[in-house]
Formats: structure tokens, C-alpha cells, sequence
């Protein structure tokens, strides 16, 4: 069991109160899952260049000489701040230049999420203290999603938990398990695809990531997961424009969708809706079998 | 002791205009519920309010008595199940298994209800006003359901008795290994389930129809517009041959 929840506003309306609408949903679902909680927030998005969340271990970490020494390195401007054990870094280079040099020189630093507007924060212990160390409720922003974490198929770690970062502003969360997920990840070890726990969601995002990279749209790469990921399941991708949610073809892993004027929320259980403003009013209800929804911005 | 259990019980719940109300926003579902099964051994109080239901599971579960229930509101998970005498309204949606294994009474959804709805239910009638989601009448052994939406796919599976009435559409597989429960929908069937078929629709079929439809209160569905669907019984438990090997 876990609990999935996911907020995407249609305009501007409660983009400065992303956070507190999102805190109370990812609180709610607290009972699916105590082991680990994270979140996908977009927003503050950079124009040049690209934007990357980072783990340390260690909560002293001096991030300020990293900044400096990939400035220096890579002849760019570094903006950073902290946020707990993360640290998020605006750097006017390409993603891979950055990635590259992090990996060489600093193979301590995990890098959790990069892209234009994504950041990744996740954490072993219950939603509210996650909540609470990323101080979740002042987060501005177009959209987010979130996961609540009960460990079935791997260890309860940070790594293990949601979401999981599938390319450039693209991640993954996941109810459900894969059953063919150990075959699935060797295929793509075959192909390049690089993992870095036991966990089977780790796959189905290591799989979109292949299929993204093969050139499929992300429509195509989530039919594609559909003929191949074997098992139960309600994913929610989010995307740099939105998010998308698909159920498999029997659809035993719950999921509900309400959706104003101003917003599209999704959630695996109601009780995870009942804050938001105008749910009373909300159009409510389950999303199909093997049906992709897709909501985004600048649609497509 | 029992002034103790007294006061307990009175603080769960209050009676406004003879109505027993209880506010979930202040109450437990333990609270509402064992409220509920208090009226089991003798009626004090018919008529029930539950206020802020916000999608907490298990309301109004296992109630025996012919109590007037209003849920205000969406409820979650297996809402009204077990009923047995109640008439429960849910005013909003409802989450997985609505009514399941209800044993008699009414329970209504105004709203529309998520998947495996009147699961098991043995008696009764359940009505779905909105659309029901996958699995509705799942093994359904001798409840009524009528859906004024749509189902979704593996409805009525393994059904064994009873009538599920869709004045929709009907997804894929329905009726799949179907026993004796009778299936009629209005609009469409993406897929029948194995050893499901079309029937003919009899007289004594319109007349089972007409009669469901007065139990629901619905005036404005025409029994001949429906088809029916039923048990082909070419399934090896169908099979005289098969009963020697037990």
C-alpha cells in the first residue's frame, strides 16, 4: 500500500499557495504510507541553463564551496540555496556538463532531480515531518506531486522512496508492484540504463527514461509501459507542464481525480481532497483502466 | 458502570429535532457507529444525520435496524456494508465497495461510487445514481442493483443472484462466469465475459424491471429499452459430467 497525491493548477490563482493546498493531501495519506514521504514541486523555473536539486549526507555539507568550484570548473554563475540535507542549484550550463563534472569530482553529491523548473524532496519517516523539514507549506509553484511510502518490494531508504526522477523534469511516483521488474532491469541495464536500488519503481522509471530517450512522446513511452510493465499499479508522472496519471488494465490500486475551474487534483483515497477550496463543487471521479490522462498547461 | 457507558454513549452524538446527528468533524467513526449499533436491540431514535463525512471510510457499517441515515456528504471506503434493515442515503460519491455484503435494506448513492459496489451483497437494493466503477456486483448473491450511469469492466463477475440494471453503458467483461444473477443494461457492452450472452427479454423480464425501477423511485427508464445478459451455464461447474469428480 502506498498513497499517491498530485495537485496541478490550471492559471495563477493559487500558484503562492501551491505548498499549503499540497501539505494537508501528502498529511492525509499518512495511514498508506509512514515509511517515507517526497514530493515533486515545479515552479521558480530557470530561463538559461538548468536547475538541480542535491543531496548530502551530511547536514553541514558546505555547499558554497561546491557552487564555487563548479562556477570556477565550469566558467558559469552559480545560485543556490539550502533546504535541509538538499540543496537546489540554478547553474547556467547544460544539465550534462554539470552532471559530468559532479560525477567526477564530487560522487558524494547525489544528484535527486534536474531540469528547468523540478525539484525532488524525499525522506524516510512519516509525511508530516517531511512536510516540516522542507517546510513544504510555503512552496510556490504551477503543480506538485507526492508520494507516501508503505515498503513492499525494497528497503525503507531515501533512495527507495518517491519520487523518482525519470529525465529532465520528469518523475515518477507509484501504488502498486511490478512483477516482472527484475528481467525488466536487466534489459535496460543491457541498454545503459543505470540503477541505483532494488526498489521496482526504480525500473518503471528507468523504462520511461529508455523509451524517452528512443524519441516516444511521453504518450507514447506510457503506452509502451502499459504493454510492458507486468504487475498492479496507479502511476502519476509529472511532467514540466503538468502531470499525467495512468491505472493498469484491472486497476486494483485505487485512484480518484477532482478537478475546477482552477485546478486538477489527483489522490488515491478521497480523504486526501477534502481541503482544497471548491472540492464541494469539484467535478469527482475514477479514472479508467489502461487510460492516459494528461493535463498540462501548454497542452499537447 | 453503565451510567458511565451512559455518558459516553450520549456524548457521541446529539439529537437535534429528534434527529440523532453526529459530526465527524468533532466525532470518530467508532463514535458513529457504535451509535448506530446502540439501536440494534430497540429503536430510540429513527432518524440519523452524519455530518462532515469527508471521505472517511467504513461509515455506517454493520447497522441492523430500520434506521433513516443521511450521509451529508462523500464517504470512502465500504460505506453502508453489511447493511442489514437501514436506509442509507450518501449525498456525494463513494469509494470501493459500497454496501458490500449488504443483507437487506436500501442504500443510495447520489453521487457516483468507485469499484466493487454491492460486492457479496445478499439482499436489498442498492442504487447508484452517478456512474460505478470497475467490479460493481461482484459476486453479488441476491442484492438489486441499479446503476443510472454506467459500470465499469468485470462487473457482476461470478454473479450468482440477484439483478444488476444499467441504464448506461457496461465495460469489458461483463457478467464473466456468471451463475443465476440476471444483467440488464440500456446502452452499451464493450465485452461480454466468458460464458456471458444476450438473452431474450420476456415479459416476466419487463415485469422484474418495471418492479426494480418502482422499488428505486425512477419514473423516466422504459424497461423495453434494456437487453439481457445472462449465463450461457457452459462452464465446467455446469457440467453434469464434472459431479463425479468430487
Amino acid at each position: 500500500m502506498c498513497g499517491i497525491v498530485g495537485l496541478y493548477l490550471k492559471n495563477d490563482k493559487y500558484e503562492s499557495e501551491l505548498g499549503k493546498l499540497f501539505a494537508p493531501m501528502l498529511i492525509a495519506m499518512t495511514e498508506r504510507g509512514p515509511d517515507s514521504a517526497g514530493f515533486a514541486v515545479y515552479g521558480d523555473a530557470v530561463e538559461d541553463g538548468i536547475k538541480l536539486t542535491l543531496r548530502h549526507e551530511d547536514e553541514n555539507y558546505d555547499w558554497a564551496a561546491l557552487a564555487k568550484d563548479i562556477e570556477k570548473a565550469l566558467d558559469t554563475k552559480v545560485n543556490w540555496f539550502q533546504n535541509s540535507k538538499v540543496a537546489v542549484f540554478k547553474v547556467g550550463v547544460d544539465a550534462e556538463k554539470v552532471e559530468e563534472y559532479l560525477e567526477e569530482n564530487h560522487d558524494d553529491v547525489l544528484i535527486m532531480s534536474s531540469g528547468k523548473s523540478i525539484e525532488i524532496l524525499k525522506e524516510v519517516g512519516l509525511p508530516e515531518r517531511i512536510v516540516d523539514m522542507f517546510n513544504l507549506g510555503n512552496m510556490k509553484g504551477s503543480h506538485i506531486v507526492g508520494h507516501t511510502r508503505m515498503a513492499t518490494e525494497s528497503a525503507v531508504t531515501m533512495a527507495g522512496s518517491h519520487p523518482f526522477s525519470t529525465g529532465l523534469d520528469l518523475c515518477l511516483v507509484h501504488n502498486g508492484s511490478f512483477s516482472n521488474h527484475n528481467r525488466l532491469r536487466k534489459e535496460l541495464q543491457r541498454e545503459g540504463i543505470e540503477f541505483n536500488t532494488e526498489n521496482d519503481t526504480e525500473v518503471a522509471a528507468g523504462y520511461l527514461t529508455y523509451r524517452l530517450e528512443q524519441g516516444d512522446s511521453l504518450n507514447e513511452a506510457l503506452e509502451n509501459a502499459l504493454k510492458t510493465l507486468d504487475g498492479f499499479y496507479t502511476l502519476t508522472i509529472g511532467t514540466k507542464d503538468g502531470f499525467a496519471v495512468v491505472r493498469d488494465p484491472i486497476a486494483c490500486k485505487p485512484a480518484v481525480i477532482a478537478e475546477t475551474d482552477d485546478y486538477v487534483a489527483m489522490a488515491s483515497e478521497y480523504q486526501a481532497l477534502t481541503t482544497l477550496p471548491g472540492i464541494e463543487d469539484a467535478k469527482v471521479w475514477e479514472p479508467e483502466p489502461a487510460r492516459i490522462y494528461v493535463w498540462e498547461r501548454n497542452g499537447n | 458502570m453503565s451510567t458511565n457507558n451512559l455518558a459516553e454513549q450520549t456524548a457521541a452524538f446529539e439529537t437535534i429535532n429528534g434527529v440523532g446527528t453526529v459530526d465527524l468533524a468533532v466525532q470518530t467513526v467508532r463514535d458513529l457507529n457504535q451509535a448506530l449499533h446502540d439501536q440494534h436491540k430497540e429503536m430510540t431514535i429513527e432518524k440519523w444525520d452524519v455530518l462532515n463525512p469527508k471521505g472517511h471510510h467504513n461509515l455506517a457499517v454493520g447497522v441492523n435496524q430500520k434506521l433513516k441515515i443521511d450521509i451529508h456528504g462523500p464517504a470512502g471506503y465500504y460505506c453502508a456494508g453489511m447493511n442489514q434493515e437501514a436506509e442509507i442515503t450518501i449525498h456525494g460519491h463513494t469509494g470501493q465497495g459500497v454496501a458490500e455484503n449488504m443483507m437487506s435494506g436500501l442504500v443510495r448513492v447520489k453521487g457516483n461510487a468507485s469499484s466493487a459496489a454491492g460486492a457479496t451483497a445478499h439482499g436489498g437494493l442498492l442504487v447508484i445514481e452517478g456512474d460505478a466503477g470497475s467490479r460493481c456486483g461482484i459476486s453479488m448473491k441476491g442484492v438489486d442493483i441499479l446503476v443510472k450511469g454506467s459500470v465499469g469492466h468485470m462487473s457482476c463477475f461470478m454473479g450468482q443472484a440477484g439483478v444488476l440494471a444499467v441504464c448506461g453503458d457496461a465495460g469489458e467483461a461483463l457478467g464473466d462466469s456468471l451463475y443465476e444473477a440476471h444483467i440488464y443494461v440500456k446502452g452499451s457492452v464493450k465485452s461480454l465475459g466468458a460464458d456471458c450472452i444476450e438473452k431474450e427479454m420476456r415479459a416476466e423480464h419487463i415485469e422484474e424491471l418495471t418492479e426494480l425501477f418502482e422499488r428505486a423511485g425512477v419514473t423516466d427508464q422504459d424497461p423495453r429499452d434494456f437487453k439481457r445478459y445472462g449465463s450461457a451455464r457452459q462452464l465446467y461447474n455446469f457440467k453434469v459430467d464434472n459431479a463425479g469428480s468430487y
